[in-house]
This record gives C-alpha cells, sequence and structure tokens, in this order.
C-alpha cells in the first residue's frame, strides 16, 4: 500500500491528538515521537520542536497547533500518523475541539505525579463527545515522587477502563514511547470517508506566516483537494486557488494533492485568518459539496479591555501591532476607543482571560509598547423600559435611563482540586455569586467541582486567587453557559466632581460599596496632593457611595539652596518638567501616568509581575 | 570688559569661550572645609569625621586648599577682588585658628579683598569659646554663621547635635560682645516628632541672642543617610508636610515680628544684613569653590571639585587640578537658573527677565494668590513662598 501524501489508503492511516494539562508533558512526547520515527534528527532537535513562539516556550504552553505526519511501520507494514497539535488553554476550547473533529483517536496524558486536570478533563469530554479512541497513558514515570497506580486507578475511573490498560511512558528518557506508538496504530481506528464524494475538507488551523501568507491546516474527510484546484469556504462563500498544497514532516514538503482521511495545509495568497476560519469546511468551486460539515462557529470574544498606549504618540504602533497580530488570531477583535482620561486607544476583544494575557504581553515584549489596560469586562445586555436592548463591552457605554434589566454572560466551572481544599475552593465560588451544579470524587483525595458563575466576577482575578487557596493544586476549566438576570449597577469614580472614565466599572450591586471604597482609598495613595483639595468620589448615579479627600499641597521644598545645590535643583526641576508632560490632567487634576496603571492592577498582578 | 578666565586645569577642559565672564559680576570665594567631630543622622553633605579620615590632618587638608588658592590666582588673573568669602562645612571651626587666617590671608593676598568684603565662617556652637571668637575677628572674619539648629533637647538629640539648647545663644553673645556685628543662626524645623510648641521655643530662644541674620530650613530626609533609614524601619516617625508649612508660617511670623525680615525663602535678616555671599549664588554671580566637592561658577561655566579630601589632597599635589567634572549653562539653562533662583527672592525676577509665554503664567498665579507683580517684577506671596517650586515649574512651563 502507498504512502505517498495524496495517495495514501486510507486504511494506514492514523490521526490522532495529545490532551493533556500544561506541564505534564505534551510538547517532550511530541519531540520524542518526532525522533523515533525519524523525521527529526537528534542535532536538529530543540526542546520542544512544535512550539514556535517564545512565549509558548517560556510559559510551556501550545497556543497555534500543528500537524505533523510520520511513519511508523508495525510488523511489515507503514503507516502514516497524523500528530494533531491542540491548544493547551481554557480559552481555546473551540479550537481544541475542532482539532479533535479531525482525529479519530487520542492520547490521554497525565502527569503521574499529578493526576488529571480540569482542563484536561474538559477536553477529555469533549473528544468523548467527538467519539474518538482515547489510549491513556501516564507520562513522567521516571519521577521519584510519582505515582502511577493511584493515578493509573484514577483515570480507569474516569474514562471507564482498565487500570492495566494505562500505557506508563516516560516522554523525558522515551521508555515506553514506541509501544504507545504502536498502540496508537493498533487501537485507533482509520479514517473513514467518501473517496469518491464531493470535497470536504475541515480546517482546523490556520496561522499566518511572513513569507507564505496564510497556511491552512486541513483534515481531508471526503474526496480530494488538489495544487491548482479552485477551493470555496463554505461559510463565507470566498473562493481561492491552491497555490501550494503540502505536509509537515515536520518542515512543510509540497506534494499534488490531500485525499481522503489524510491531514495537510494548503496556502492560497490570503493574508488574514479570519479568511480561513477554524472550523470552516472547504470544498472544491467547481463541485461543491451540498453541506458543510458540522459544527462551524464565528469565534466569538468574551472578554473585553481597553489598551492604551502609554506614550500617546505610540497610538498608531498600537493599531499596527493589533492588526498584526490580528493576521494570525482570527478570535481577536478591536476597534478604536477614546478615553477622556487615557486617550486614544482600542477596546479588545478576547476569548478569555490567558488570550488577553497572552496578547498583552505580545504587544508589550514583542512590539514594545508600554501599555496601559483597564479593567477586563464582559458583555452586558442591557434592557431597558421602553424595550430597547444595549450591548454594553465598556463600563462607559452603560446607558443613563431607566432599566429594566440587566443579564450578564455566565460560565460552567470545573475545579478539580484536592479533597481538602473542598472548603476554599466553595467559599471563594460563593463569594464570587456562584452557584455549585454538582461535585464528584475523581479518587479517594481529589473532587471535581461544578459551578456556575458569572463570566464577570472571575475575568480579573479568579484564577490567582484559586490558586491561592489551593496552595496552586486547582485546576479550572471554564465553558460559557448563557446568560442570567442580574443586579449589576456602573460605579463611576470622580475626580473633583469629574468622572474618570478609565475607573467606572460594572459591579454587582452588592459588591458596589466595596469597589468604591477601595478605588477610591487606592486613588487617594496614588494620585499626589495638588494646589488644591481634591475630593475622590465613587457614584452610582448621582449617589455617592464612598468617599476621600486628597488634601491641597501646603508647602513643597524649603531646603537651602546655596552654591552646590544649584544644578541639582535646576535638574530635579527639569525632572518635575518632564513629569509633567507625561501626567493626564482630569478637570484640573493631575494624574501621574503611574497612577493609572497602579490603580488599575490588582494587588496580586502587581505580585505576580515582580 | 569681558574677563576672561585661563582655562587651564589639568582636569576636564573647559572651552575658553564658557570662561569669559559678565560685566558687572561680582566674585567671591567659597571655601569647604571638610571635617566635623561626629556625623549628624540628616546630613549628607561632604564631611567626614576623624575616623573616616585616619592619617589625615587639617593641615594636610589646608595645605592642599593653599594650593588651590594658587591655581585659582593663576587661572583667574582678571583682578577682581572678593566681594564676600565664605568658610562652610562640614565644620571650618574644626580646623586651628591660625589654620584659617592662614587660608583668609592667601585669598587676600592672591585676590584682595573689596572694601566692605563680608568674611563668613560657619561654626558649631559647641566648637567656639570666647578666646577663639577673638582670634577669629582678628583674622578678619566678619560674619559668623552658627549651628544652633534647634533650642530643644530632645530635638537636638534626634539631629545628633551635641550642644546644649543654651550654647549657640551664649556664642552670638560672646560674638556679639567680642565685636561680630553679624551673626546669623541656623535653624532646622521638621525633625522627626518635633512639636509646634519645640519649633516655638527653637524661634524664641535664637531671638534671646538677638541675631542680625536667621536662616530656617525644612529638614529633608536625604535619601542613604541614618536618618532615612530610620524612618524607613519605624524606628522615627515620617515627616509631616502639613505640620512643616504651620512651622514655616510661625517662623515668618515670629522673625518679622522680631524685626528680621524675610529676603530669602529660608532667610531671614535685619535691614543691610543680608548675606552677601549667598546672594551672590543666587544673583548667578562669579565665584570660585576652594575644597573638596566644592562648586564654582565662573562665566557660562560650573564645575565641581573630586569629593574625597584625600583624593583632592593628592591631585593638587601632584600638580593637578581638583576639578571632578563641568557644566557649560547655555542660554535657556542660564535664564532656567536666573528664574528659579529669582524667584526665591524678596526682589523676585525682572519682568523683562521673563518671555512672553512665562509671563501669560502670571495671571493665573496672581489669581492664586501665590504672586504678585509690582514695580517691574514678580515676586511671590507668603503663600507663594510655600508653594516656590510649583510656581517656578508653572513659570517655566
Amino acid at each position: 500500500m502507498t504512502v505517498q501524501p495524496g495517495a495514501t489508503d486510507p486504511a494506514v492511516i492514523r490521526n490522532f491528538s495529545i490532551i493533556a494539562h500544561i506541564d505534564h508533558g505534551k510538547s517532550t512526547l511530541a519531540d520524542r515521537m518526532l525522533q523515533l520515527t525519524g523525521i527529526v534528527e537528534e542535532r536538529e532537535m530543540r526542546a520542544q520542536y512544535l512550539d514556535k513562539m517564545d512565549i509558548e516556550r517560556e510559559r510551556g504552553i501550545t497556543i497555534k497547533s500543528q500537524a505533523v505526519r510520520m511513519p511508523w511501520t508495525v510488523g511489515d507494514q507503514e503507516f502514516v500518523l497524523n500528530m494533531i497539535d491542540t491548544p493547551g488553554h481554557v480559552d481555546f476550547t473551540y479550537e481544541v475541539s475542532r482539532s479533535l473533529e479531525a482525529c479519530e483517536g487520542a492520547v490521554l496524558l497525565v502527569d503521574a505525579a499529578q493526576g488529571i486536570e480540569a482542563q484536561t478533563l474538559a477536553n477529555l469530554y469533549l473528544a468523548l463527545e467527538a467519539d474518538l479512541t482515547i489510549i491513556p497513558v501516564l507520562n513522567k514515570i521516571d519521577l521519584p515522587g510519582a505515582q502511577p497506580d493511584k493515578f493509573a486507578d484514577e483515570i480507569a475511573g474516569i474514562i471507564g477502563c482498565d487500570p492495566s490498560d494505562v500505557l506508563r511512558v516516560s516522554a523525558k528518557t522515551g521508555e515506553g514511547v514506541p509501544e504507545l506508538l504502536t498502540a496508537i496504530v493498533e487501537q485507533v481506528p482509520a479514517p473513514t470517508g467518501d473517496a469518491d464524494g464531493r470535497a470536504r475538507a475541515l480546517i482546523f488551523d490556520s496561522v499566518y506566516d511572513i513569507y507564505r501568507g496564510v497556511v491552512t491546516y486541513v483534515r481531508v474527510v471526503d474526496g480530494r483537494l488538489s495544487h491548482r484546484d479552485r477551493i470555496r469556504m463554505m461559510s463565507t462563500g470566498a473562493t481561492h486557488e491552491v497555490l501550494e498544497i503540502g505536509v509537515h514532516s515536520p518542515e512543510p514538503a509540497t506534494c499534488q494533492a490531500l485525499s481522503v482521511g489524510e491531514v495537510g495545509y494548503l496556502i492560497t495568497g490570503v493574508k488574514d485568518v479570519r479568511q480561513s476560519r477554524v472550523g470552516d469546511t472547504v470544498t472544491l468551486a467547481t463541485s461543491p459539496a451540498g453541506e458543510p460539515l458540522a459544527g462551524y462557529k464565528d469565534p466569538k470574544p468574551m472578554v473585553f479591555a481597553g489598551l492604551y498606549p502609554i506614550e500617546a504618540g505610540d497610538f498608531p504602533e498600537l493599531r499596527e501591532a493589533l492588526e498584526k497580530l490580528q493576521l494570525n488570531d482570527a478570535s481577536l477583535t478591536f476597534e478604536p476607543e477614546t478615553s477622556g482620561a487615557l486617550g486614544l486607544g482600542f477596546r479588545a476583544g478576547f476569548l478569555g482571560l490567558l488570550h488577553m494575557e497572552i496578547i498583552q504581553e505580545r504587544l508589550e515584549r514583542e512590539f514594545g509598547l508600554d501599555l496601559i489596560s483597564t479593567a477586563p469586562s464582559v458583555n452586558y445586555r442591557v434592557v431597558m423600559e421602553d424595550g430597547s436592548e444595549h450591548w454594553v463591552q465598556n463600563p462607559s457605554e452603560f446607558p443613563d435611563g431607566r432599566i429594566e434589566a440587566v443579564y450578564e454572560p455566565v460560565v460552567r466551572a470545573t475545579i478539580l482540586c484536592p479533597a481538602e481544599f473542598i472548603g476554599p475552593v466553595m467559599e471563594l465560588c460563593q463569594s464570587r455569586r456562584g452557584t455549585q451544579l454538582g461535585m464528584d470524587y475523581l479518587s479517594e483525595d481529589r473532587v471535581e467541582m461544578r459551578y456556575e458563575l458569572p463570566l464577570g466576577e472571575i475575568v480579573f482575578d479568579f484564577f490567582d486567587a484559586l490558586k491561592s487557596r489551593t496552595r496552586g493544586y486547582a485546576s479550572l476549566d471554564y465553558e460559557p453557559g448563557g446568560e442570567q438576570r442580574a443586579d449589576m449597577v456602573k460605579v463611576d469614580i470622580l475626580l473633583s466632581g469629574e468622572p474618570v472614565d478609565a475607573f467606572s466599572a460594572i459591579v454587582h450591586r452588592d459588591k458596589a460599596f466595596s469597589y468604591g471604597v477601595e478605588m477610591t482609598n487606592k486613588l487617594r495613595k496614588l494620585i499626589p496632593r495638588q494646589q488644591f483639595e481634591v475630593p475622590v468620589q465613587a457614584a452610582i448615579g448621582a449617589r455617592v457611595i464612598a468617599r476621600e479627600t486628597i488634601r491641597a499641597v501646603r508647602k513643597d521644598v524649603l531646603a537651602k539652596c546655596y552654591g552646590g545645590d544649584i544644578t541639582r535643583k535646576r535638574k530635579l526641576l527639569e525632572k518635575q518638567k518632564q513629569g509633567k508632560k507625561r501626567m493626564k490632567t482630569v478637570g484640573h487634576v493631575e494624574v501621574p501616568q503611574e497612577a493609572f496603571v497602579a490603580a488599575l492592577t490588582s494587588a496580586d498582578t502587581a505580585e505576580k509581575k515582580r | 570688559m569681558p574677563l576672561t578666565l585661563r582655562a587651564d586645569a589639568a582636569d576636564t577642559p573647559i572651552e575658553p569661550g564658557a570662561l569669559v565672564t559678565v560685566p558687572g559680576r561680582t566674585l567671591s570665594c567659597y571655601v569647604h572645609v571638610p571635617f566635623c567631630a561626629t556625623r549628624c543622622g540628616y546630613c549628607d553633605f561632604n564631611t567626614y569625621t576623624p575616623s573616616q579620615l585616619t592619617g589625615m590632618t587639617t593641615r594636610d587638608y589646608v595645605q592642599a586648599a593653599h594650593r588651590e588658592i594658587e591655581r585659582a590666582r593663576h587661572e583667574l588673573d582678571d583682578g577682581r577682588p572678593l566681594a564676600t568669602v565664605f568658610f562652610g562645612g562640614g565644620t571650618p571651626t574644626m580646623a586651628a585658628d591660625d589654620e584659617l587666617a592662614g587660608l583668609l590671608d592667601h585669598l587676600r593676598q592672591a585676590f584682595g579683598l573689596a572694601p566692605g568684603a563680608e568674611i563668613t565662617t560657619e561654626a558649631n556652637p559647641e566648637t567656639l569659646d570666647e578666646q577663639r571668637l577673638d582670634r577669629l575677628l582678628d583674622a578678619g572674619f566678619n560674619r559668623l554663621s552658627l549651628g544652633m539648629q534647634s533650642g530643644d533637647e530632645q530635638v537636638l538629640a534626634t539631629l545628633e547635635r551635641h550642644h546644649t539648647p543654651g550654647r549657640a545663644v551664649q556664642v552670638a553673645r560672646w560674638a556679639h560682645r567680642a565685636g561680630f556685628d553679624n551673626v546669623s543662626l541656623d535653624l532646622i524645623y521638621g525633625a522627626p516628632g518635633e512639636t509646634m510648641d519645640q519649633w516655638r521655643v527653637s524661634l524664641e530662644t535664637a531671638l534671646e541672642a538677638d541675631p542680625e541674620h536667621v536662616s530656617a530650613y525644612s529638614l529633608i530626609v536625604e535619601d542613604g543617610t541614618a536618618m532615612a533609614r530610620h524612618i524607613a524601619h519605624g524606628r522615627l516617625p515620617e515627616p509631616d508636610e502639613d505640620l512643616e508649612a504651620d512651622k514655616y508660617l510661625l517662623a515668618e511670623e515670629r522673625l518679622g515680628a522680631a524685626g528680621l525680615a524675610n529676603y530669602e525663602i529660608s532667610n531671614w535678616s535685619r535691614p543691610g544684613r543680608e548675606a552677601a555671599h549667598n546672594m551672590a549664588y543666587w544673583r548667578s554671580d562669579d565665584w570660585w569653590g576652594i575644597g573638596p566637592g566644592a562648586y564654582s561658577h565662573v562665566g557660562a561655566a560650573r564645575w565641581w571639585n573630586v569629593r574625597h579630601p584625600r583624593r583632592y589632597a593628592a591631585m593638587l599635589a601632584a600638580g593637578t587640578g581638583p576639578r571632578a567634572g563641568h557644566e557649560i549653562l547655555d542660554e535657556a539653562t542660564s535664564h532656567e537658573e536666573v528664574v528659579m533662583l529669582g524667584l526665591r527672592l524678596r526682589d523676585g525676577v525682572r519682568m523683562t527677565e521673563l518671555t512672553r509665554a512665562e509671563r501669560s503664567a502670571l495671571p493665573g498665579l496672581a489669581g492664586r494668590g501665590l504672586v504678585e507683580v509690582r514695580e517691574g517684577a514678580v515676586r511671590l506671596t507668603l503663600a507663594g513662598r510655600l508653594l516656590g517650586d510649583a510656581v517656578t515649574l508653572e513659570i517655566l512651563g
């Protein structure tokens, strides 16, 4: 049977993903597979070969996936293994689901010292929903703290297999990895599809490459796609010509076609990943398929934040940087926004918290921008008494008139943690207005807790709070869970009677007071005394709920100023002049940039950054 | 007629053009004596205790200072006599009277003294007695600046000063009796823990000595001092800015009532007893600073000497100038300094000195009661004196 791309018999193809938690060794396992199958030489090997971005490598997580074609011989037969890497974070559930949809099997990789984590469990459920064959594997069996028997029992309990079916490997040393490759061949079903039907290929990833434009990763479900074919994206109807088609092994290798069951990439010359959307179906323009593959969804941002350059002159650079990031990230949205306090910036939409953090970090690191980010917000639906409806992503858009009801997005969260932390976790979830949906023991001492939580309550520092209350042992996953009516109010912060838009927040009425007290107190300490008294107030509409006063400055430096002091004094003056230029004037109040940054950073986040 | 300073110092070269002075500028001399018996916790001046300078005596220092005076005489041969001389420190009176007299003689010989020249020495009260006062007067000193600091025992202890509260008054009286007709007392307010009453006692005590001049400074906690560490560790309370403002107002009230008029933000005097030497700094006249770490200003150049006495002495012994660095004040910078320093003075800044943009800030400042414009000059009001830096910043924009 031939194994050439474009002419591979589906019977010898095995398409699989690896489901794992951050740090459980997925990248190391992938590296080891590349080596054992001989497609990467030892000397070319660099740790975590497949993770291309620095941030990914540093954080040990995968943001963008890739697919790699590897040969593996069992008996006399050479097989083709397509390993489809999945993004490893909670915010990318949809992308994960599309990657899994492109497979017939999944390796469930669990750290033998830590056991399964919430996010892995969530992805496992996605894999089970997609009817994938699961191959359970315990990694890091070489570690002194490994408890393979305990966690084999745990996994067996979750997926309903026998503990002895759980393979044991060390991705680091390579022990057990050849057996795993053989198990993939033996257990994962070959793809089935209509080789002669009209072409349908699932896009499970698309990546922007500055040299090649958008590289679209597909799994051919029916029919075939060839070089020079005119293809159509079924969600938008846009057509393109296939300029290049091929497979990664792991370096790209062009071929003439991809046929049923195969996984590879195609390049059409488009420059923007939004034209090649994850989950979309590729068909032939000349003989299009009647129905797209099921499950396509538009990426929908869940979390929003204002991004402002600290130097006002950096606004064009910020726009350019966001545009560049968007080339590779269809889920990132942004539009210009003007803040009275922070000047020109953008309101950006993200899939979730990590997505937001990654984007902010990349803007600062890769593009060298200094940014102020406003507190993250979510999308509220506000229904007015006159029946009109507003979507509010930014507190400044919160309507003034008579409000009938406010609806907030909620998520269904899964938290896995050692049983000893049940109390603190429940307490945290309750304080964040959570409703418990259920709780199960995964093993004697580990529990899975399910909560419905308002998204707005977890966007700020929930994960940090969870980690600190469980000494880092808890893991969290969440998925959108619709919306609920909630008594939300907008709290404004006023300096000398002038509202400062950057500090407004939409919070639950029960928390408005504590938010007001916290912010006014923080600002009193952060804003330097001015030549006049500055009241700092928190208000809901016209009602003041908290007040602090920054007293007028009485004196500045009354030191001596003799011959030797003049240069020093003048330099200080020049420094103050520069500092004054960096002040933002709110009403008559001069607020240093640092005060905005500090006020918008939670204590936890500040701690983390140090 | 422009005068030229010879730029043949062996350290950082200064372009000769920058050393052309301005007609009408007077020449002064500052002599820095970098010795103190002990180090006070708030002090960040360039001064050293005997244990920090083992093997180096005041005599070694004096020898080096003589060498620098000699260099200055050669470099600055424009024939101007010294309008003022000021011995500061440190504690100049740590040096022997004949050492101080020798330096002053050398200056007199090298430059000459202008008629009526003001010759000041600083002194700590505990270092002086009646005999020494006579000798200083004989040597030619005619003004005494005493580091009284406080009239309260507890505050003096916080400042780590070792004289008794009454000592400075005693020395001032001796000085008057000896024939000094120009005695200044230095006071510091705002020491950690100092109450309003303690400050009032300081002012009253100082006034008992009937001084011709009083300087009152708010204590600045400088980074790196022992006091800054004590405050950081909570062993001393943080300074209270509002209380300091009230103390300044009390000083203005009490000193004014005693016939001492404010003529610079932190300085009060009887008519005609303004410190001429310090006025030279504030009016951007020329001065030569002798001694380690001393600053000089001639023409458009300002330079400063190496800070360590040993290094200072070694360089001079080796025949090189002790200059550590310099700056050339361009027109914009000089202007900035003229405004910054002039605003501190009772006479203020001439309106003609200000640009149109700078003048445009005045109505707003006057409206807030911080400045007044009269007789062709802008002056700080009492409220403006408390916020002098802010006013300067607003005018210079």
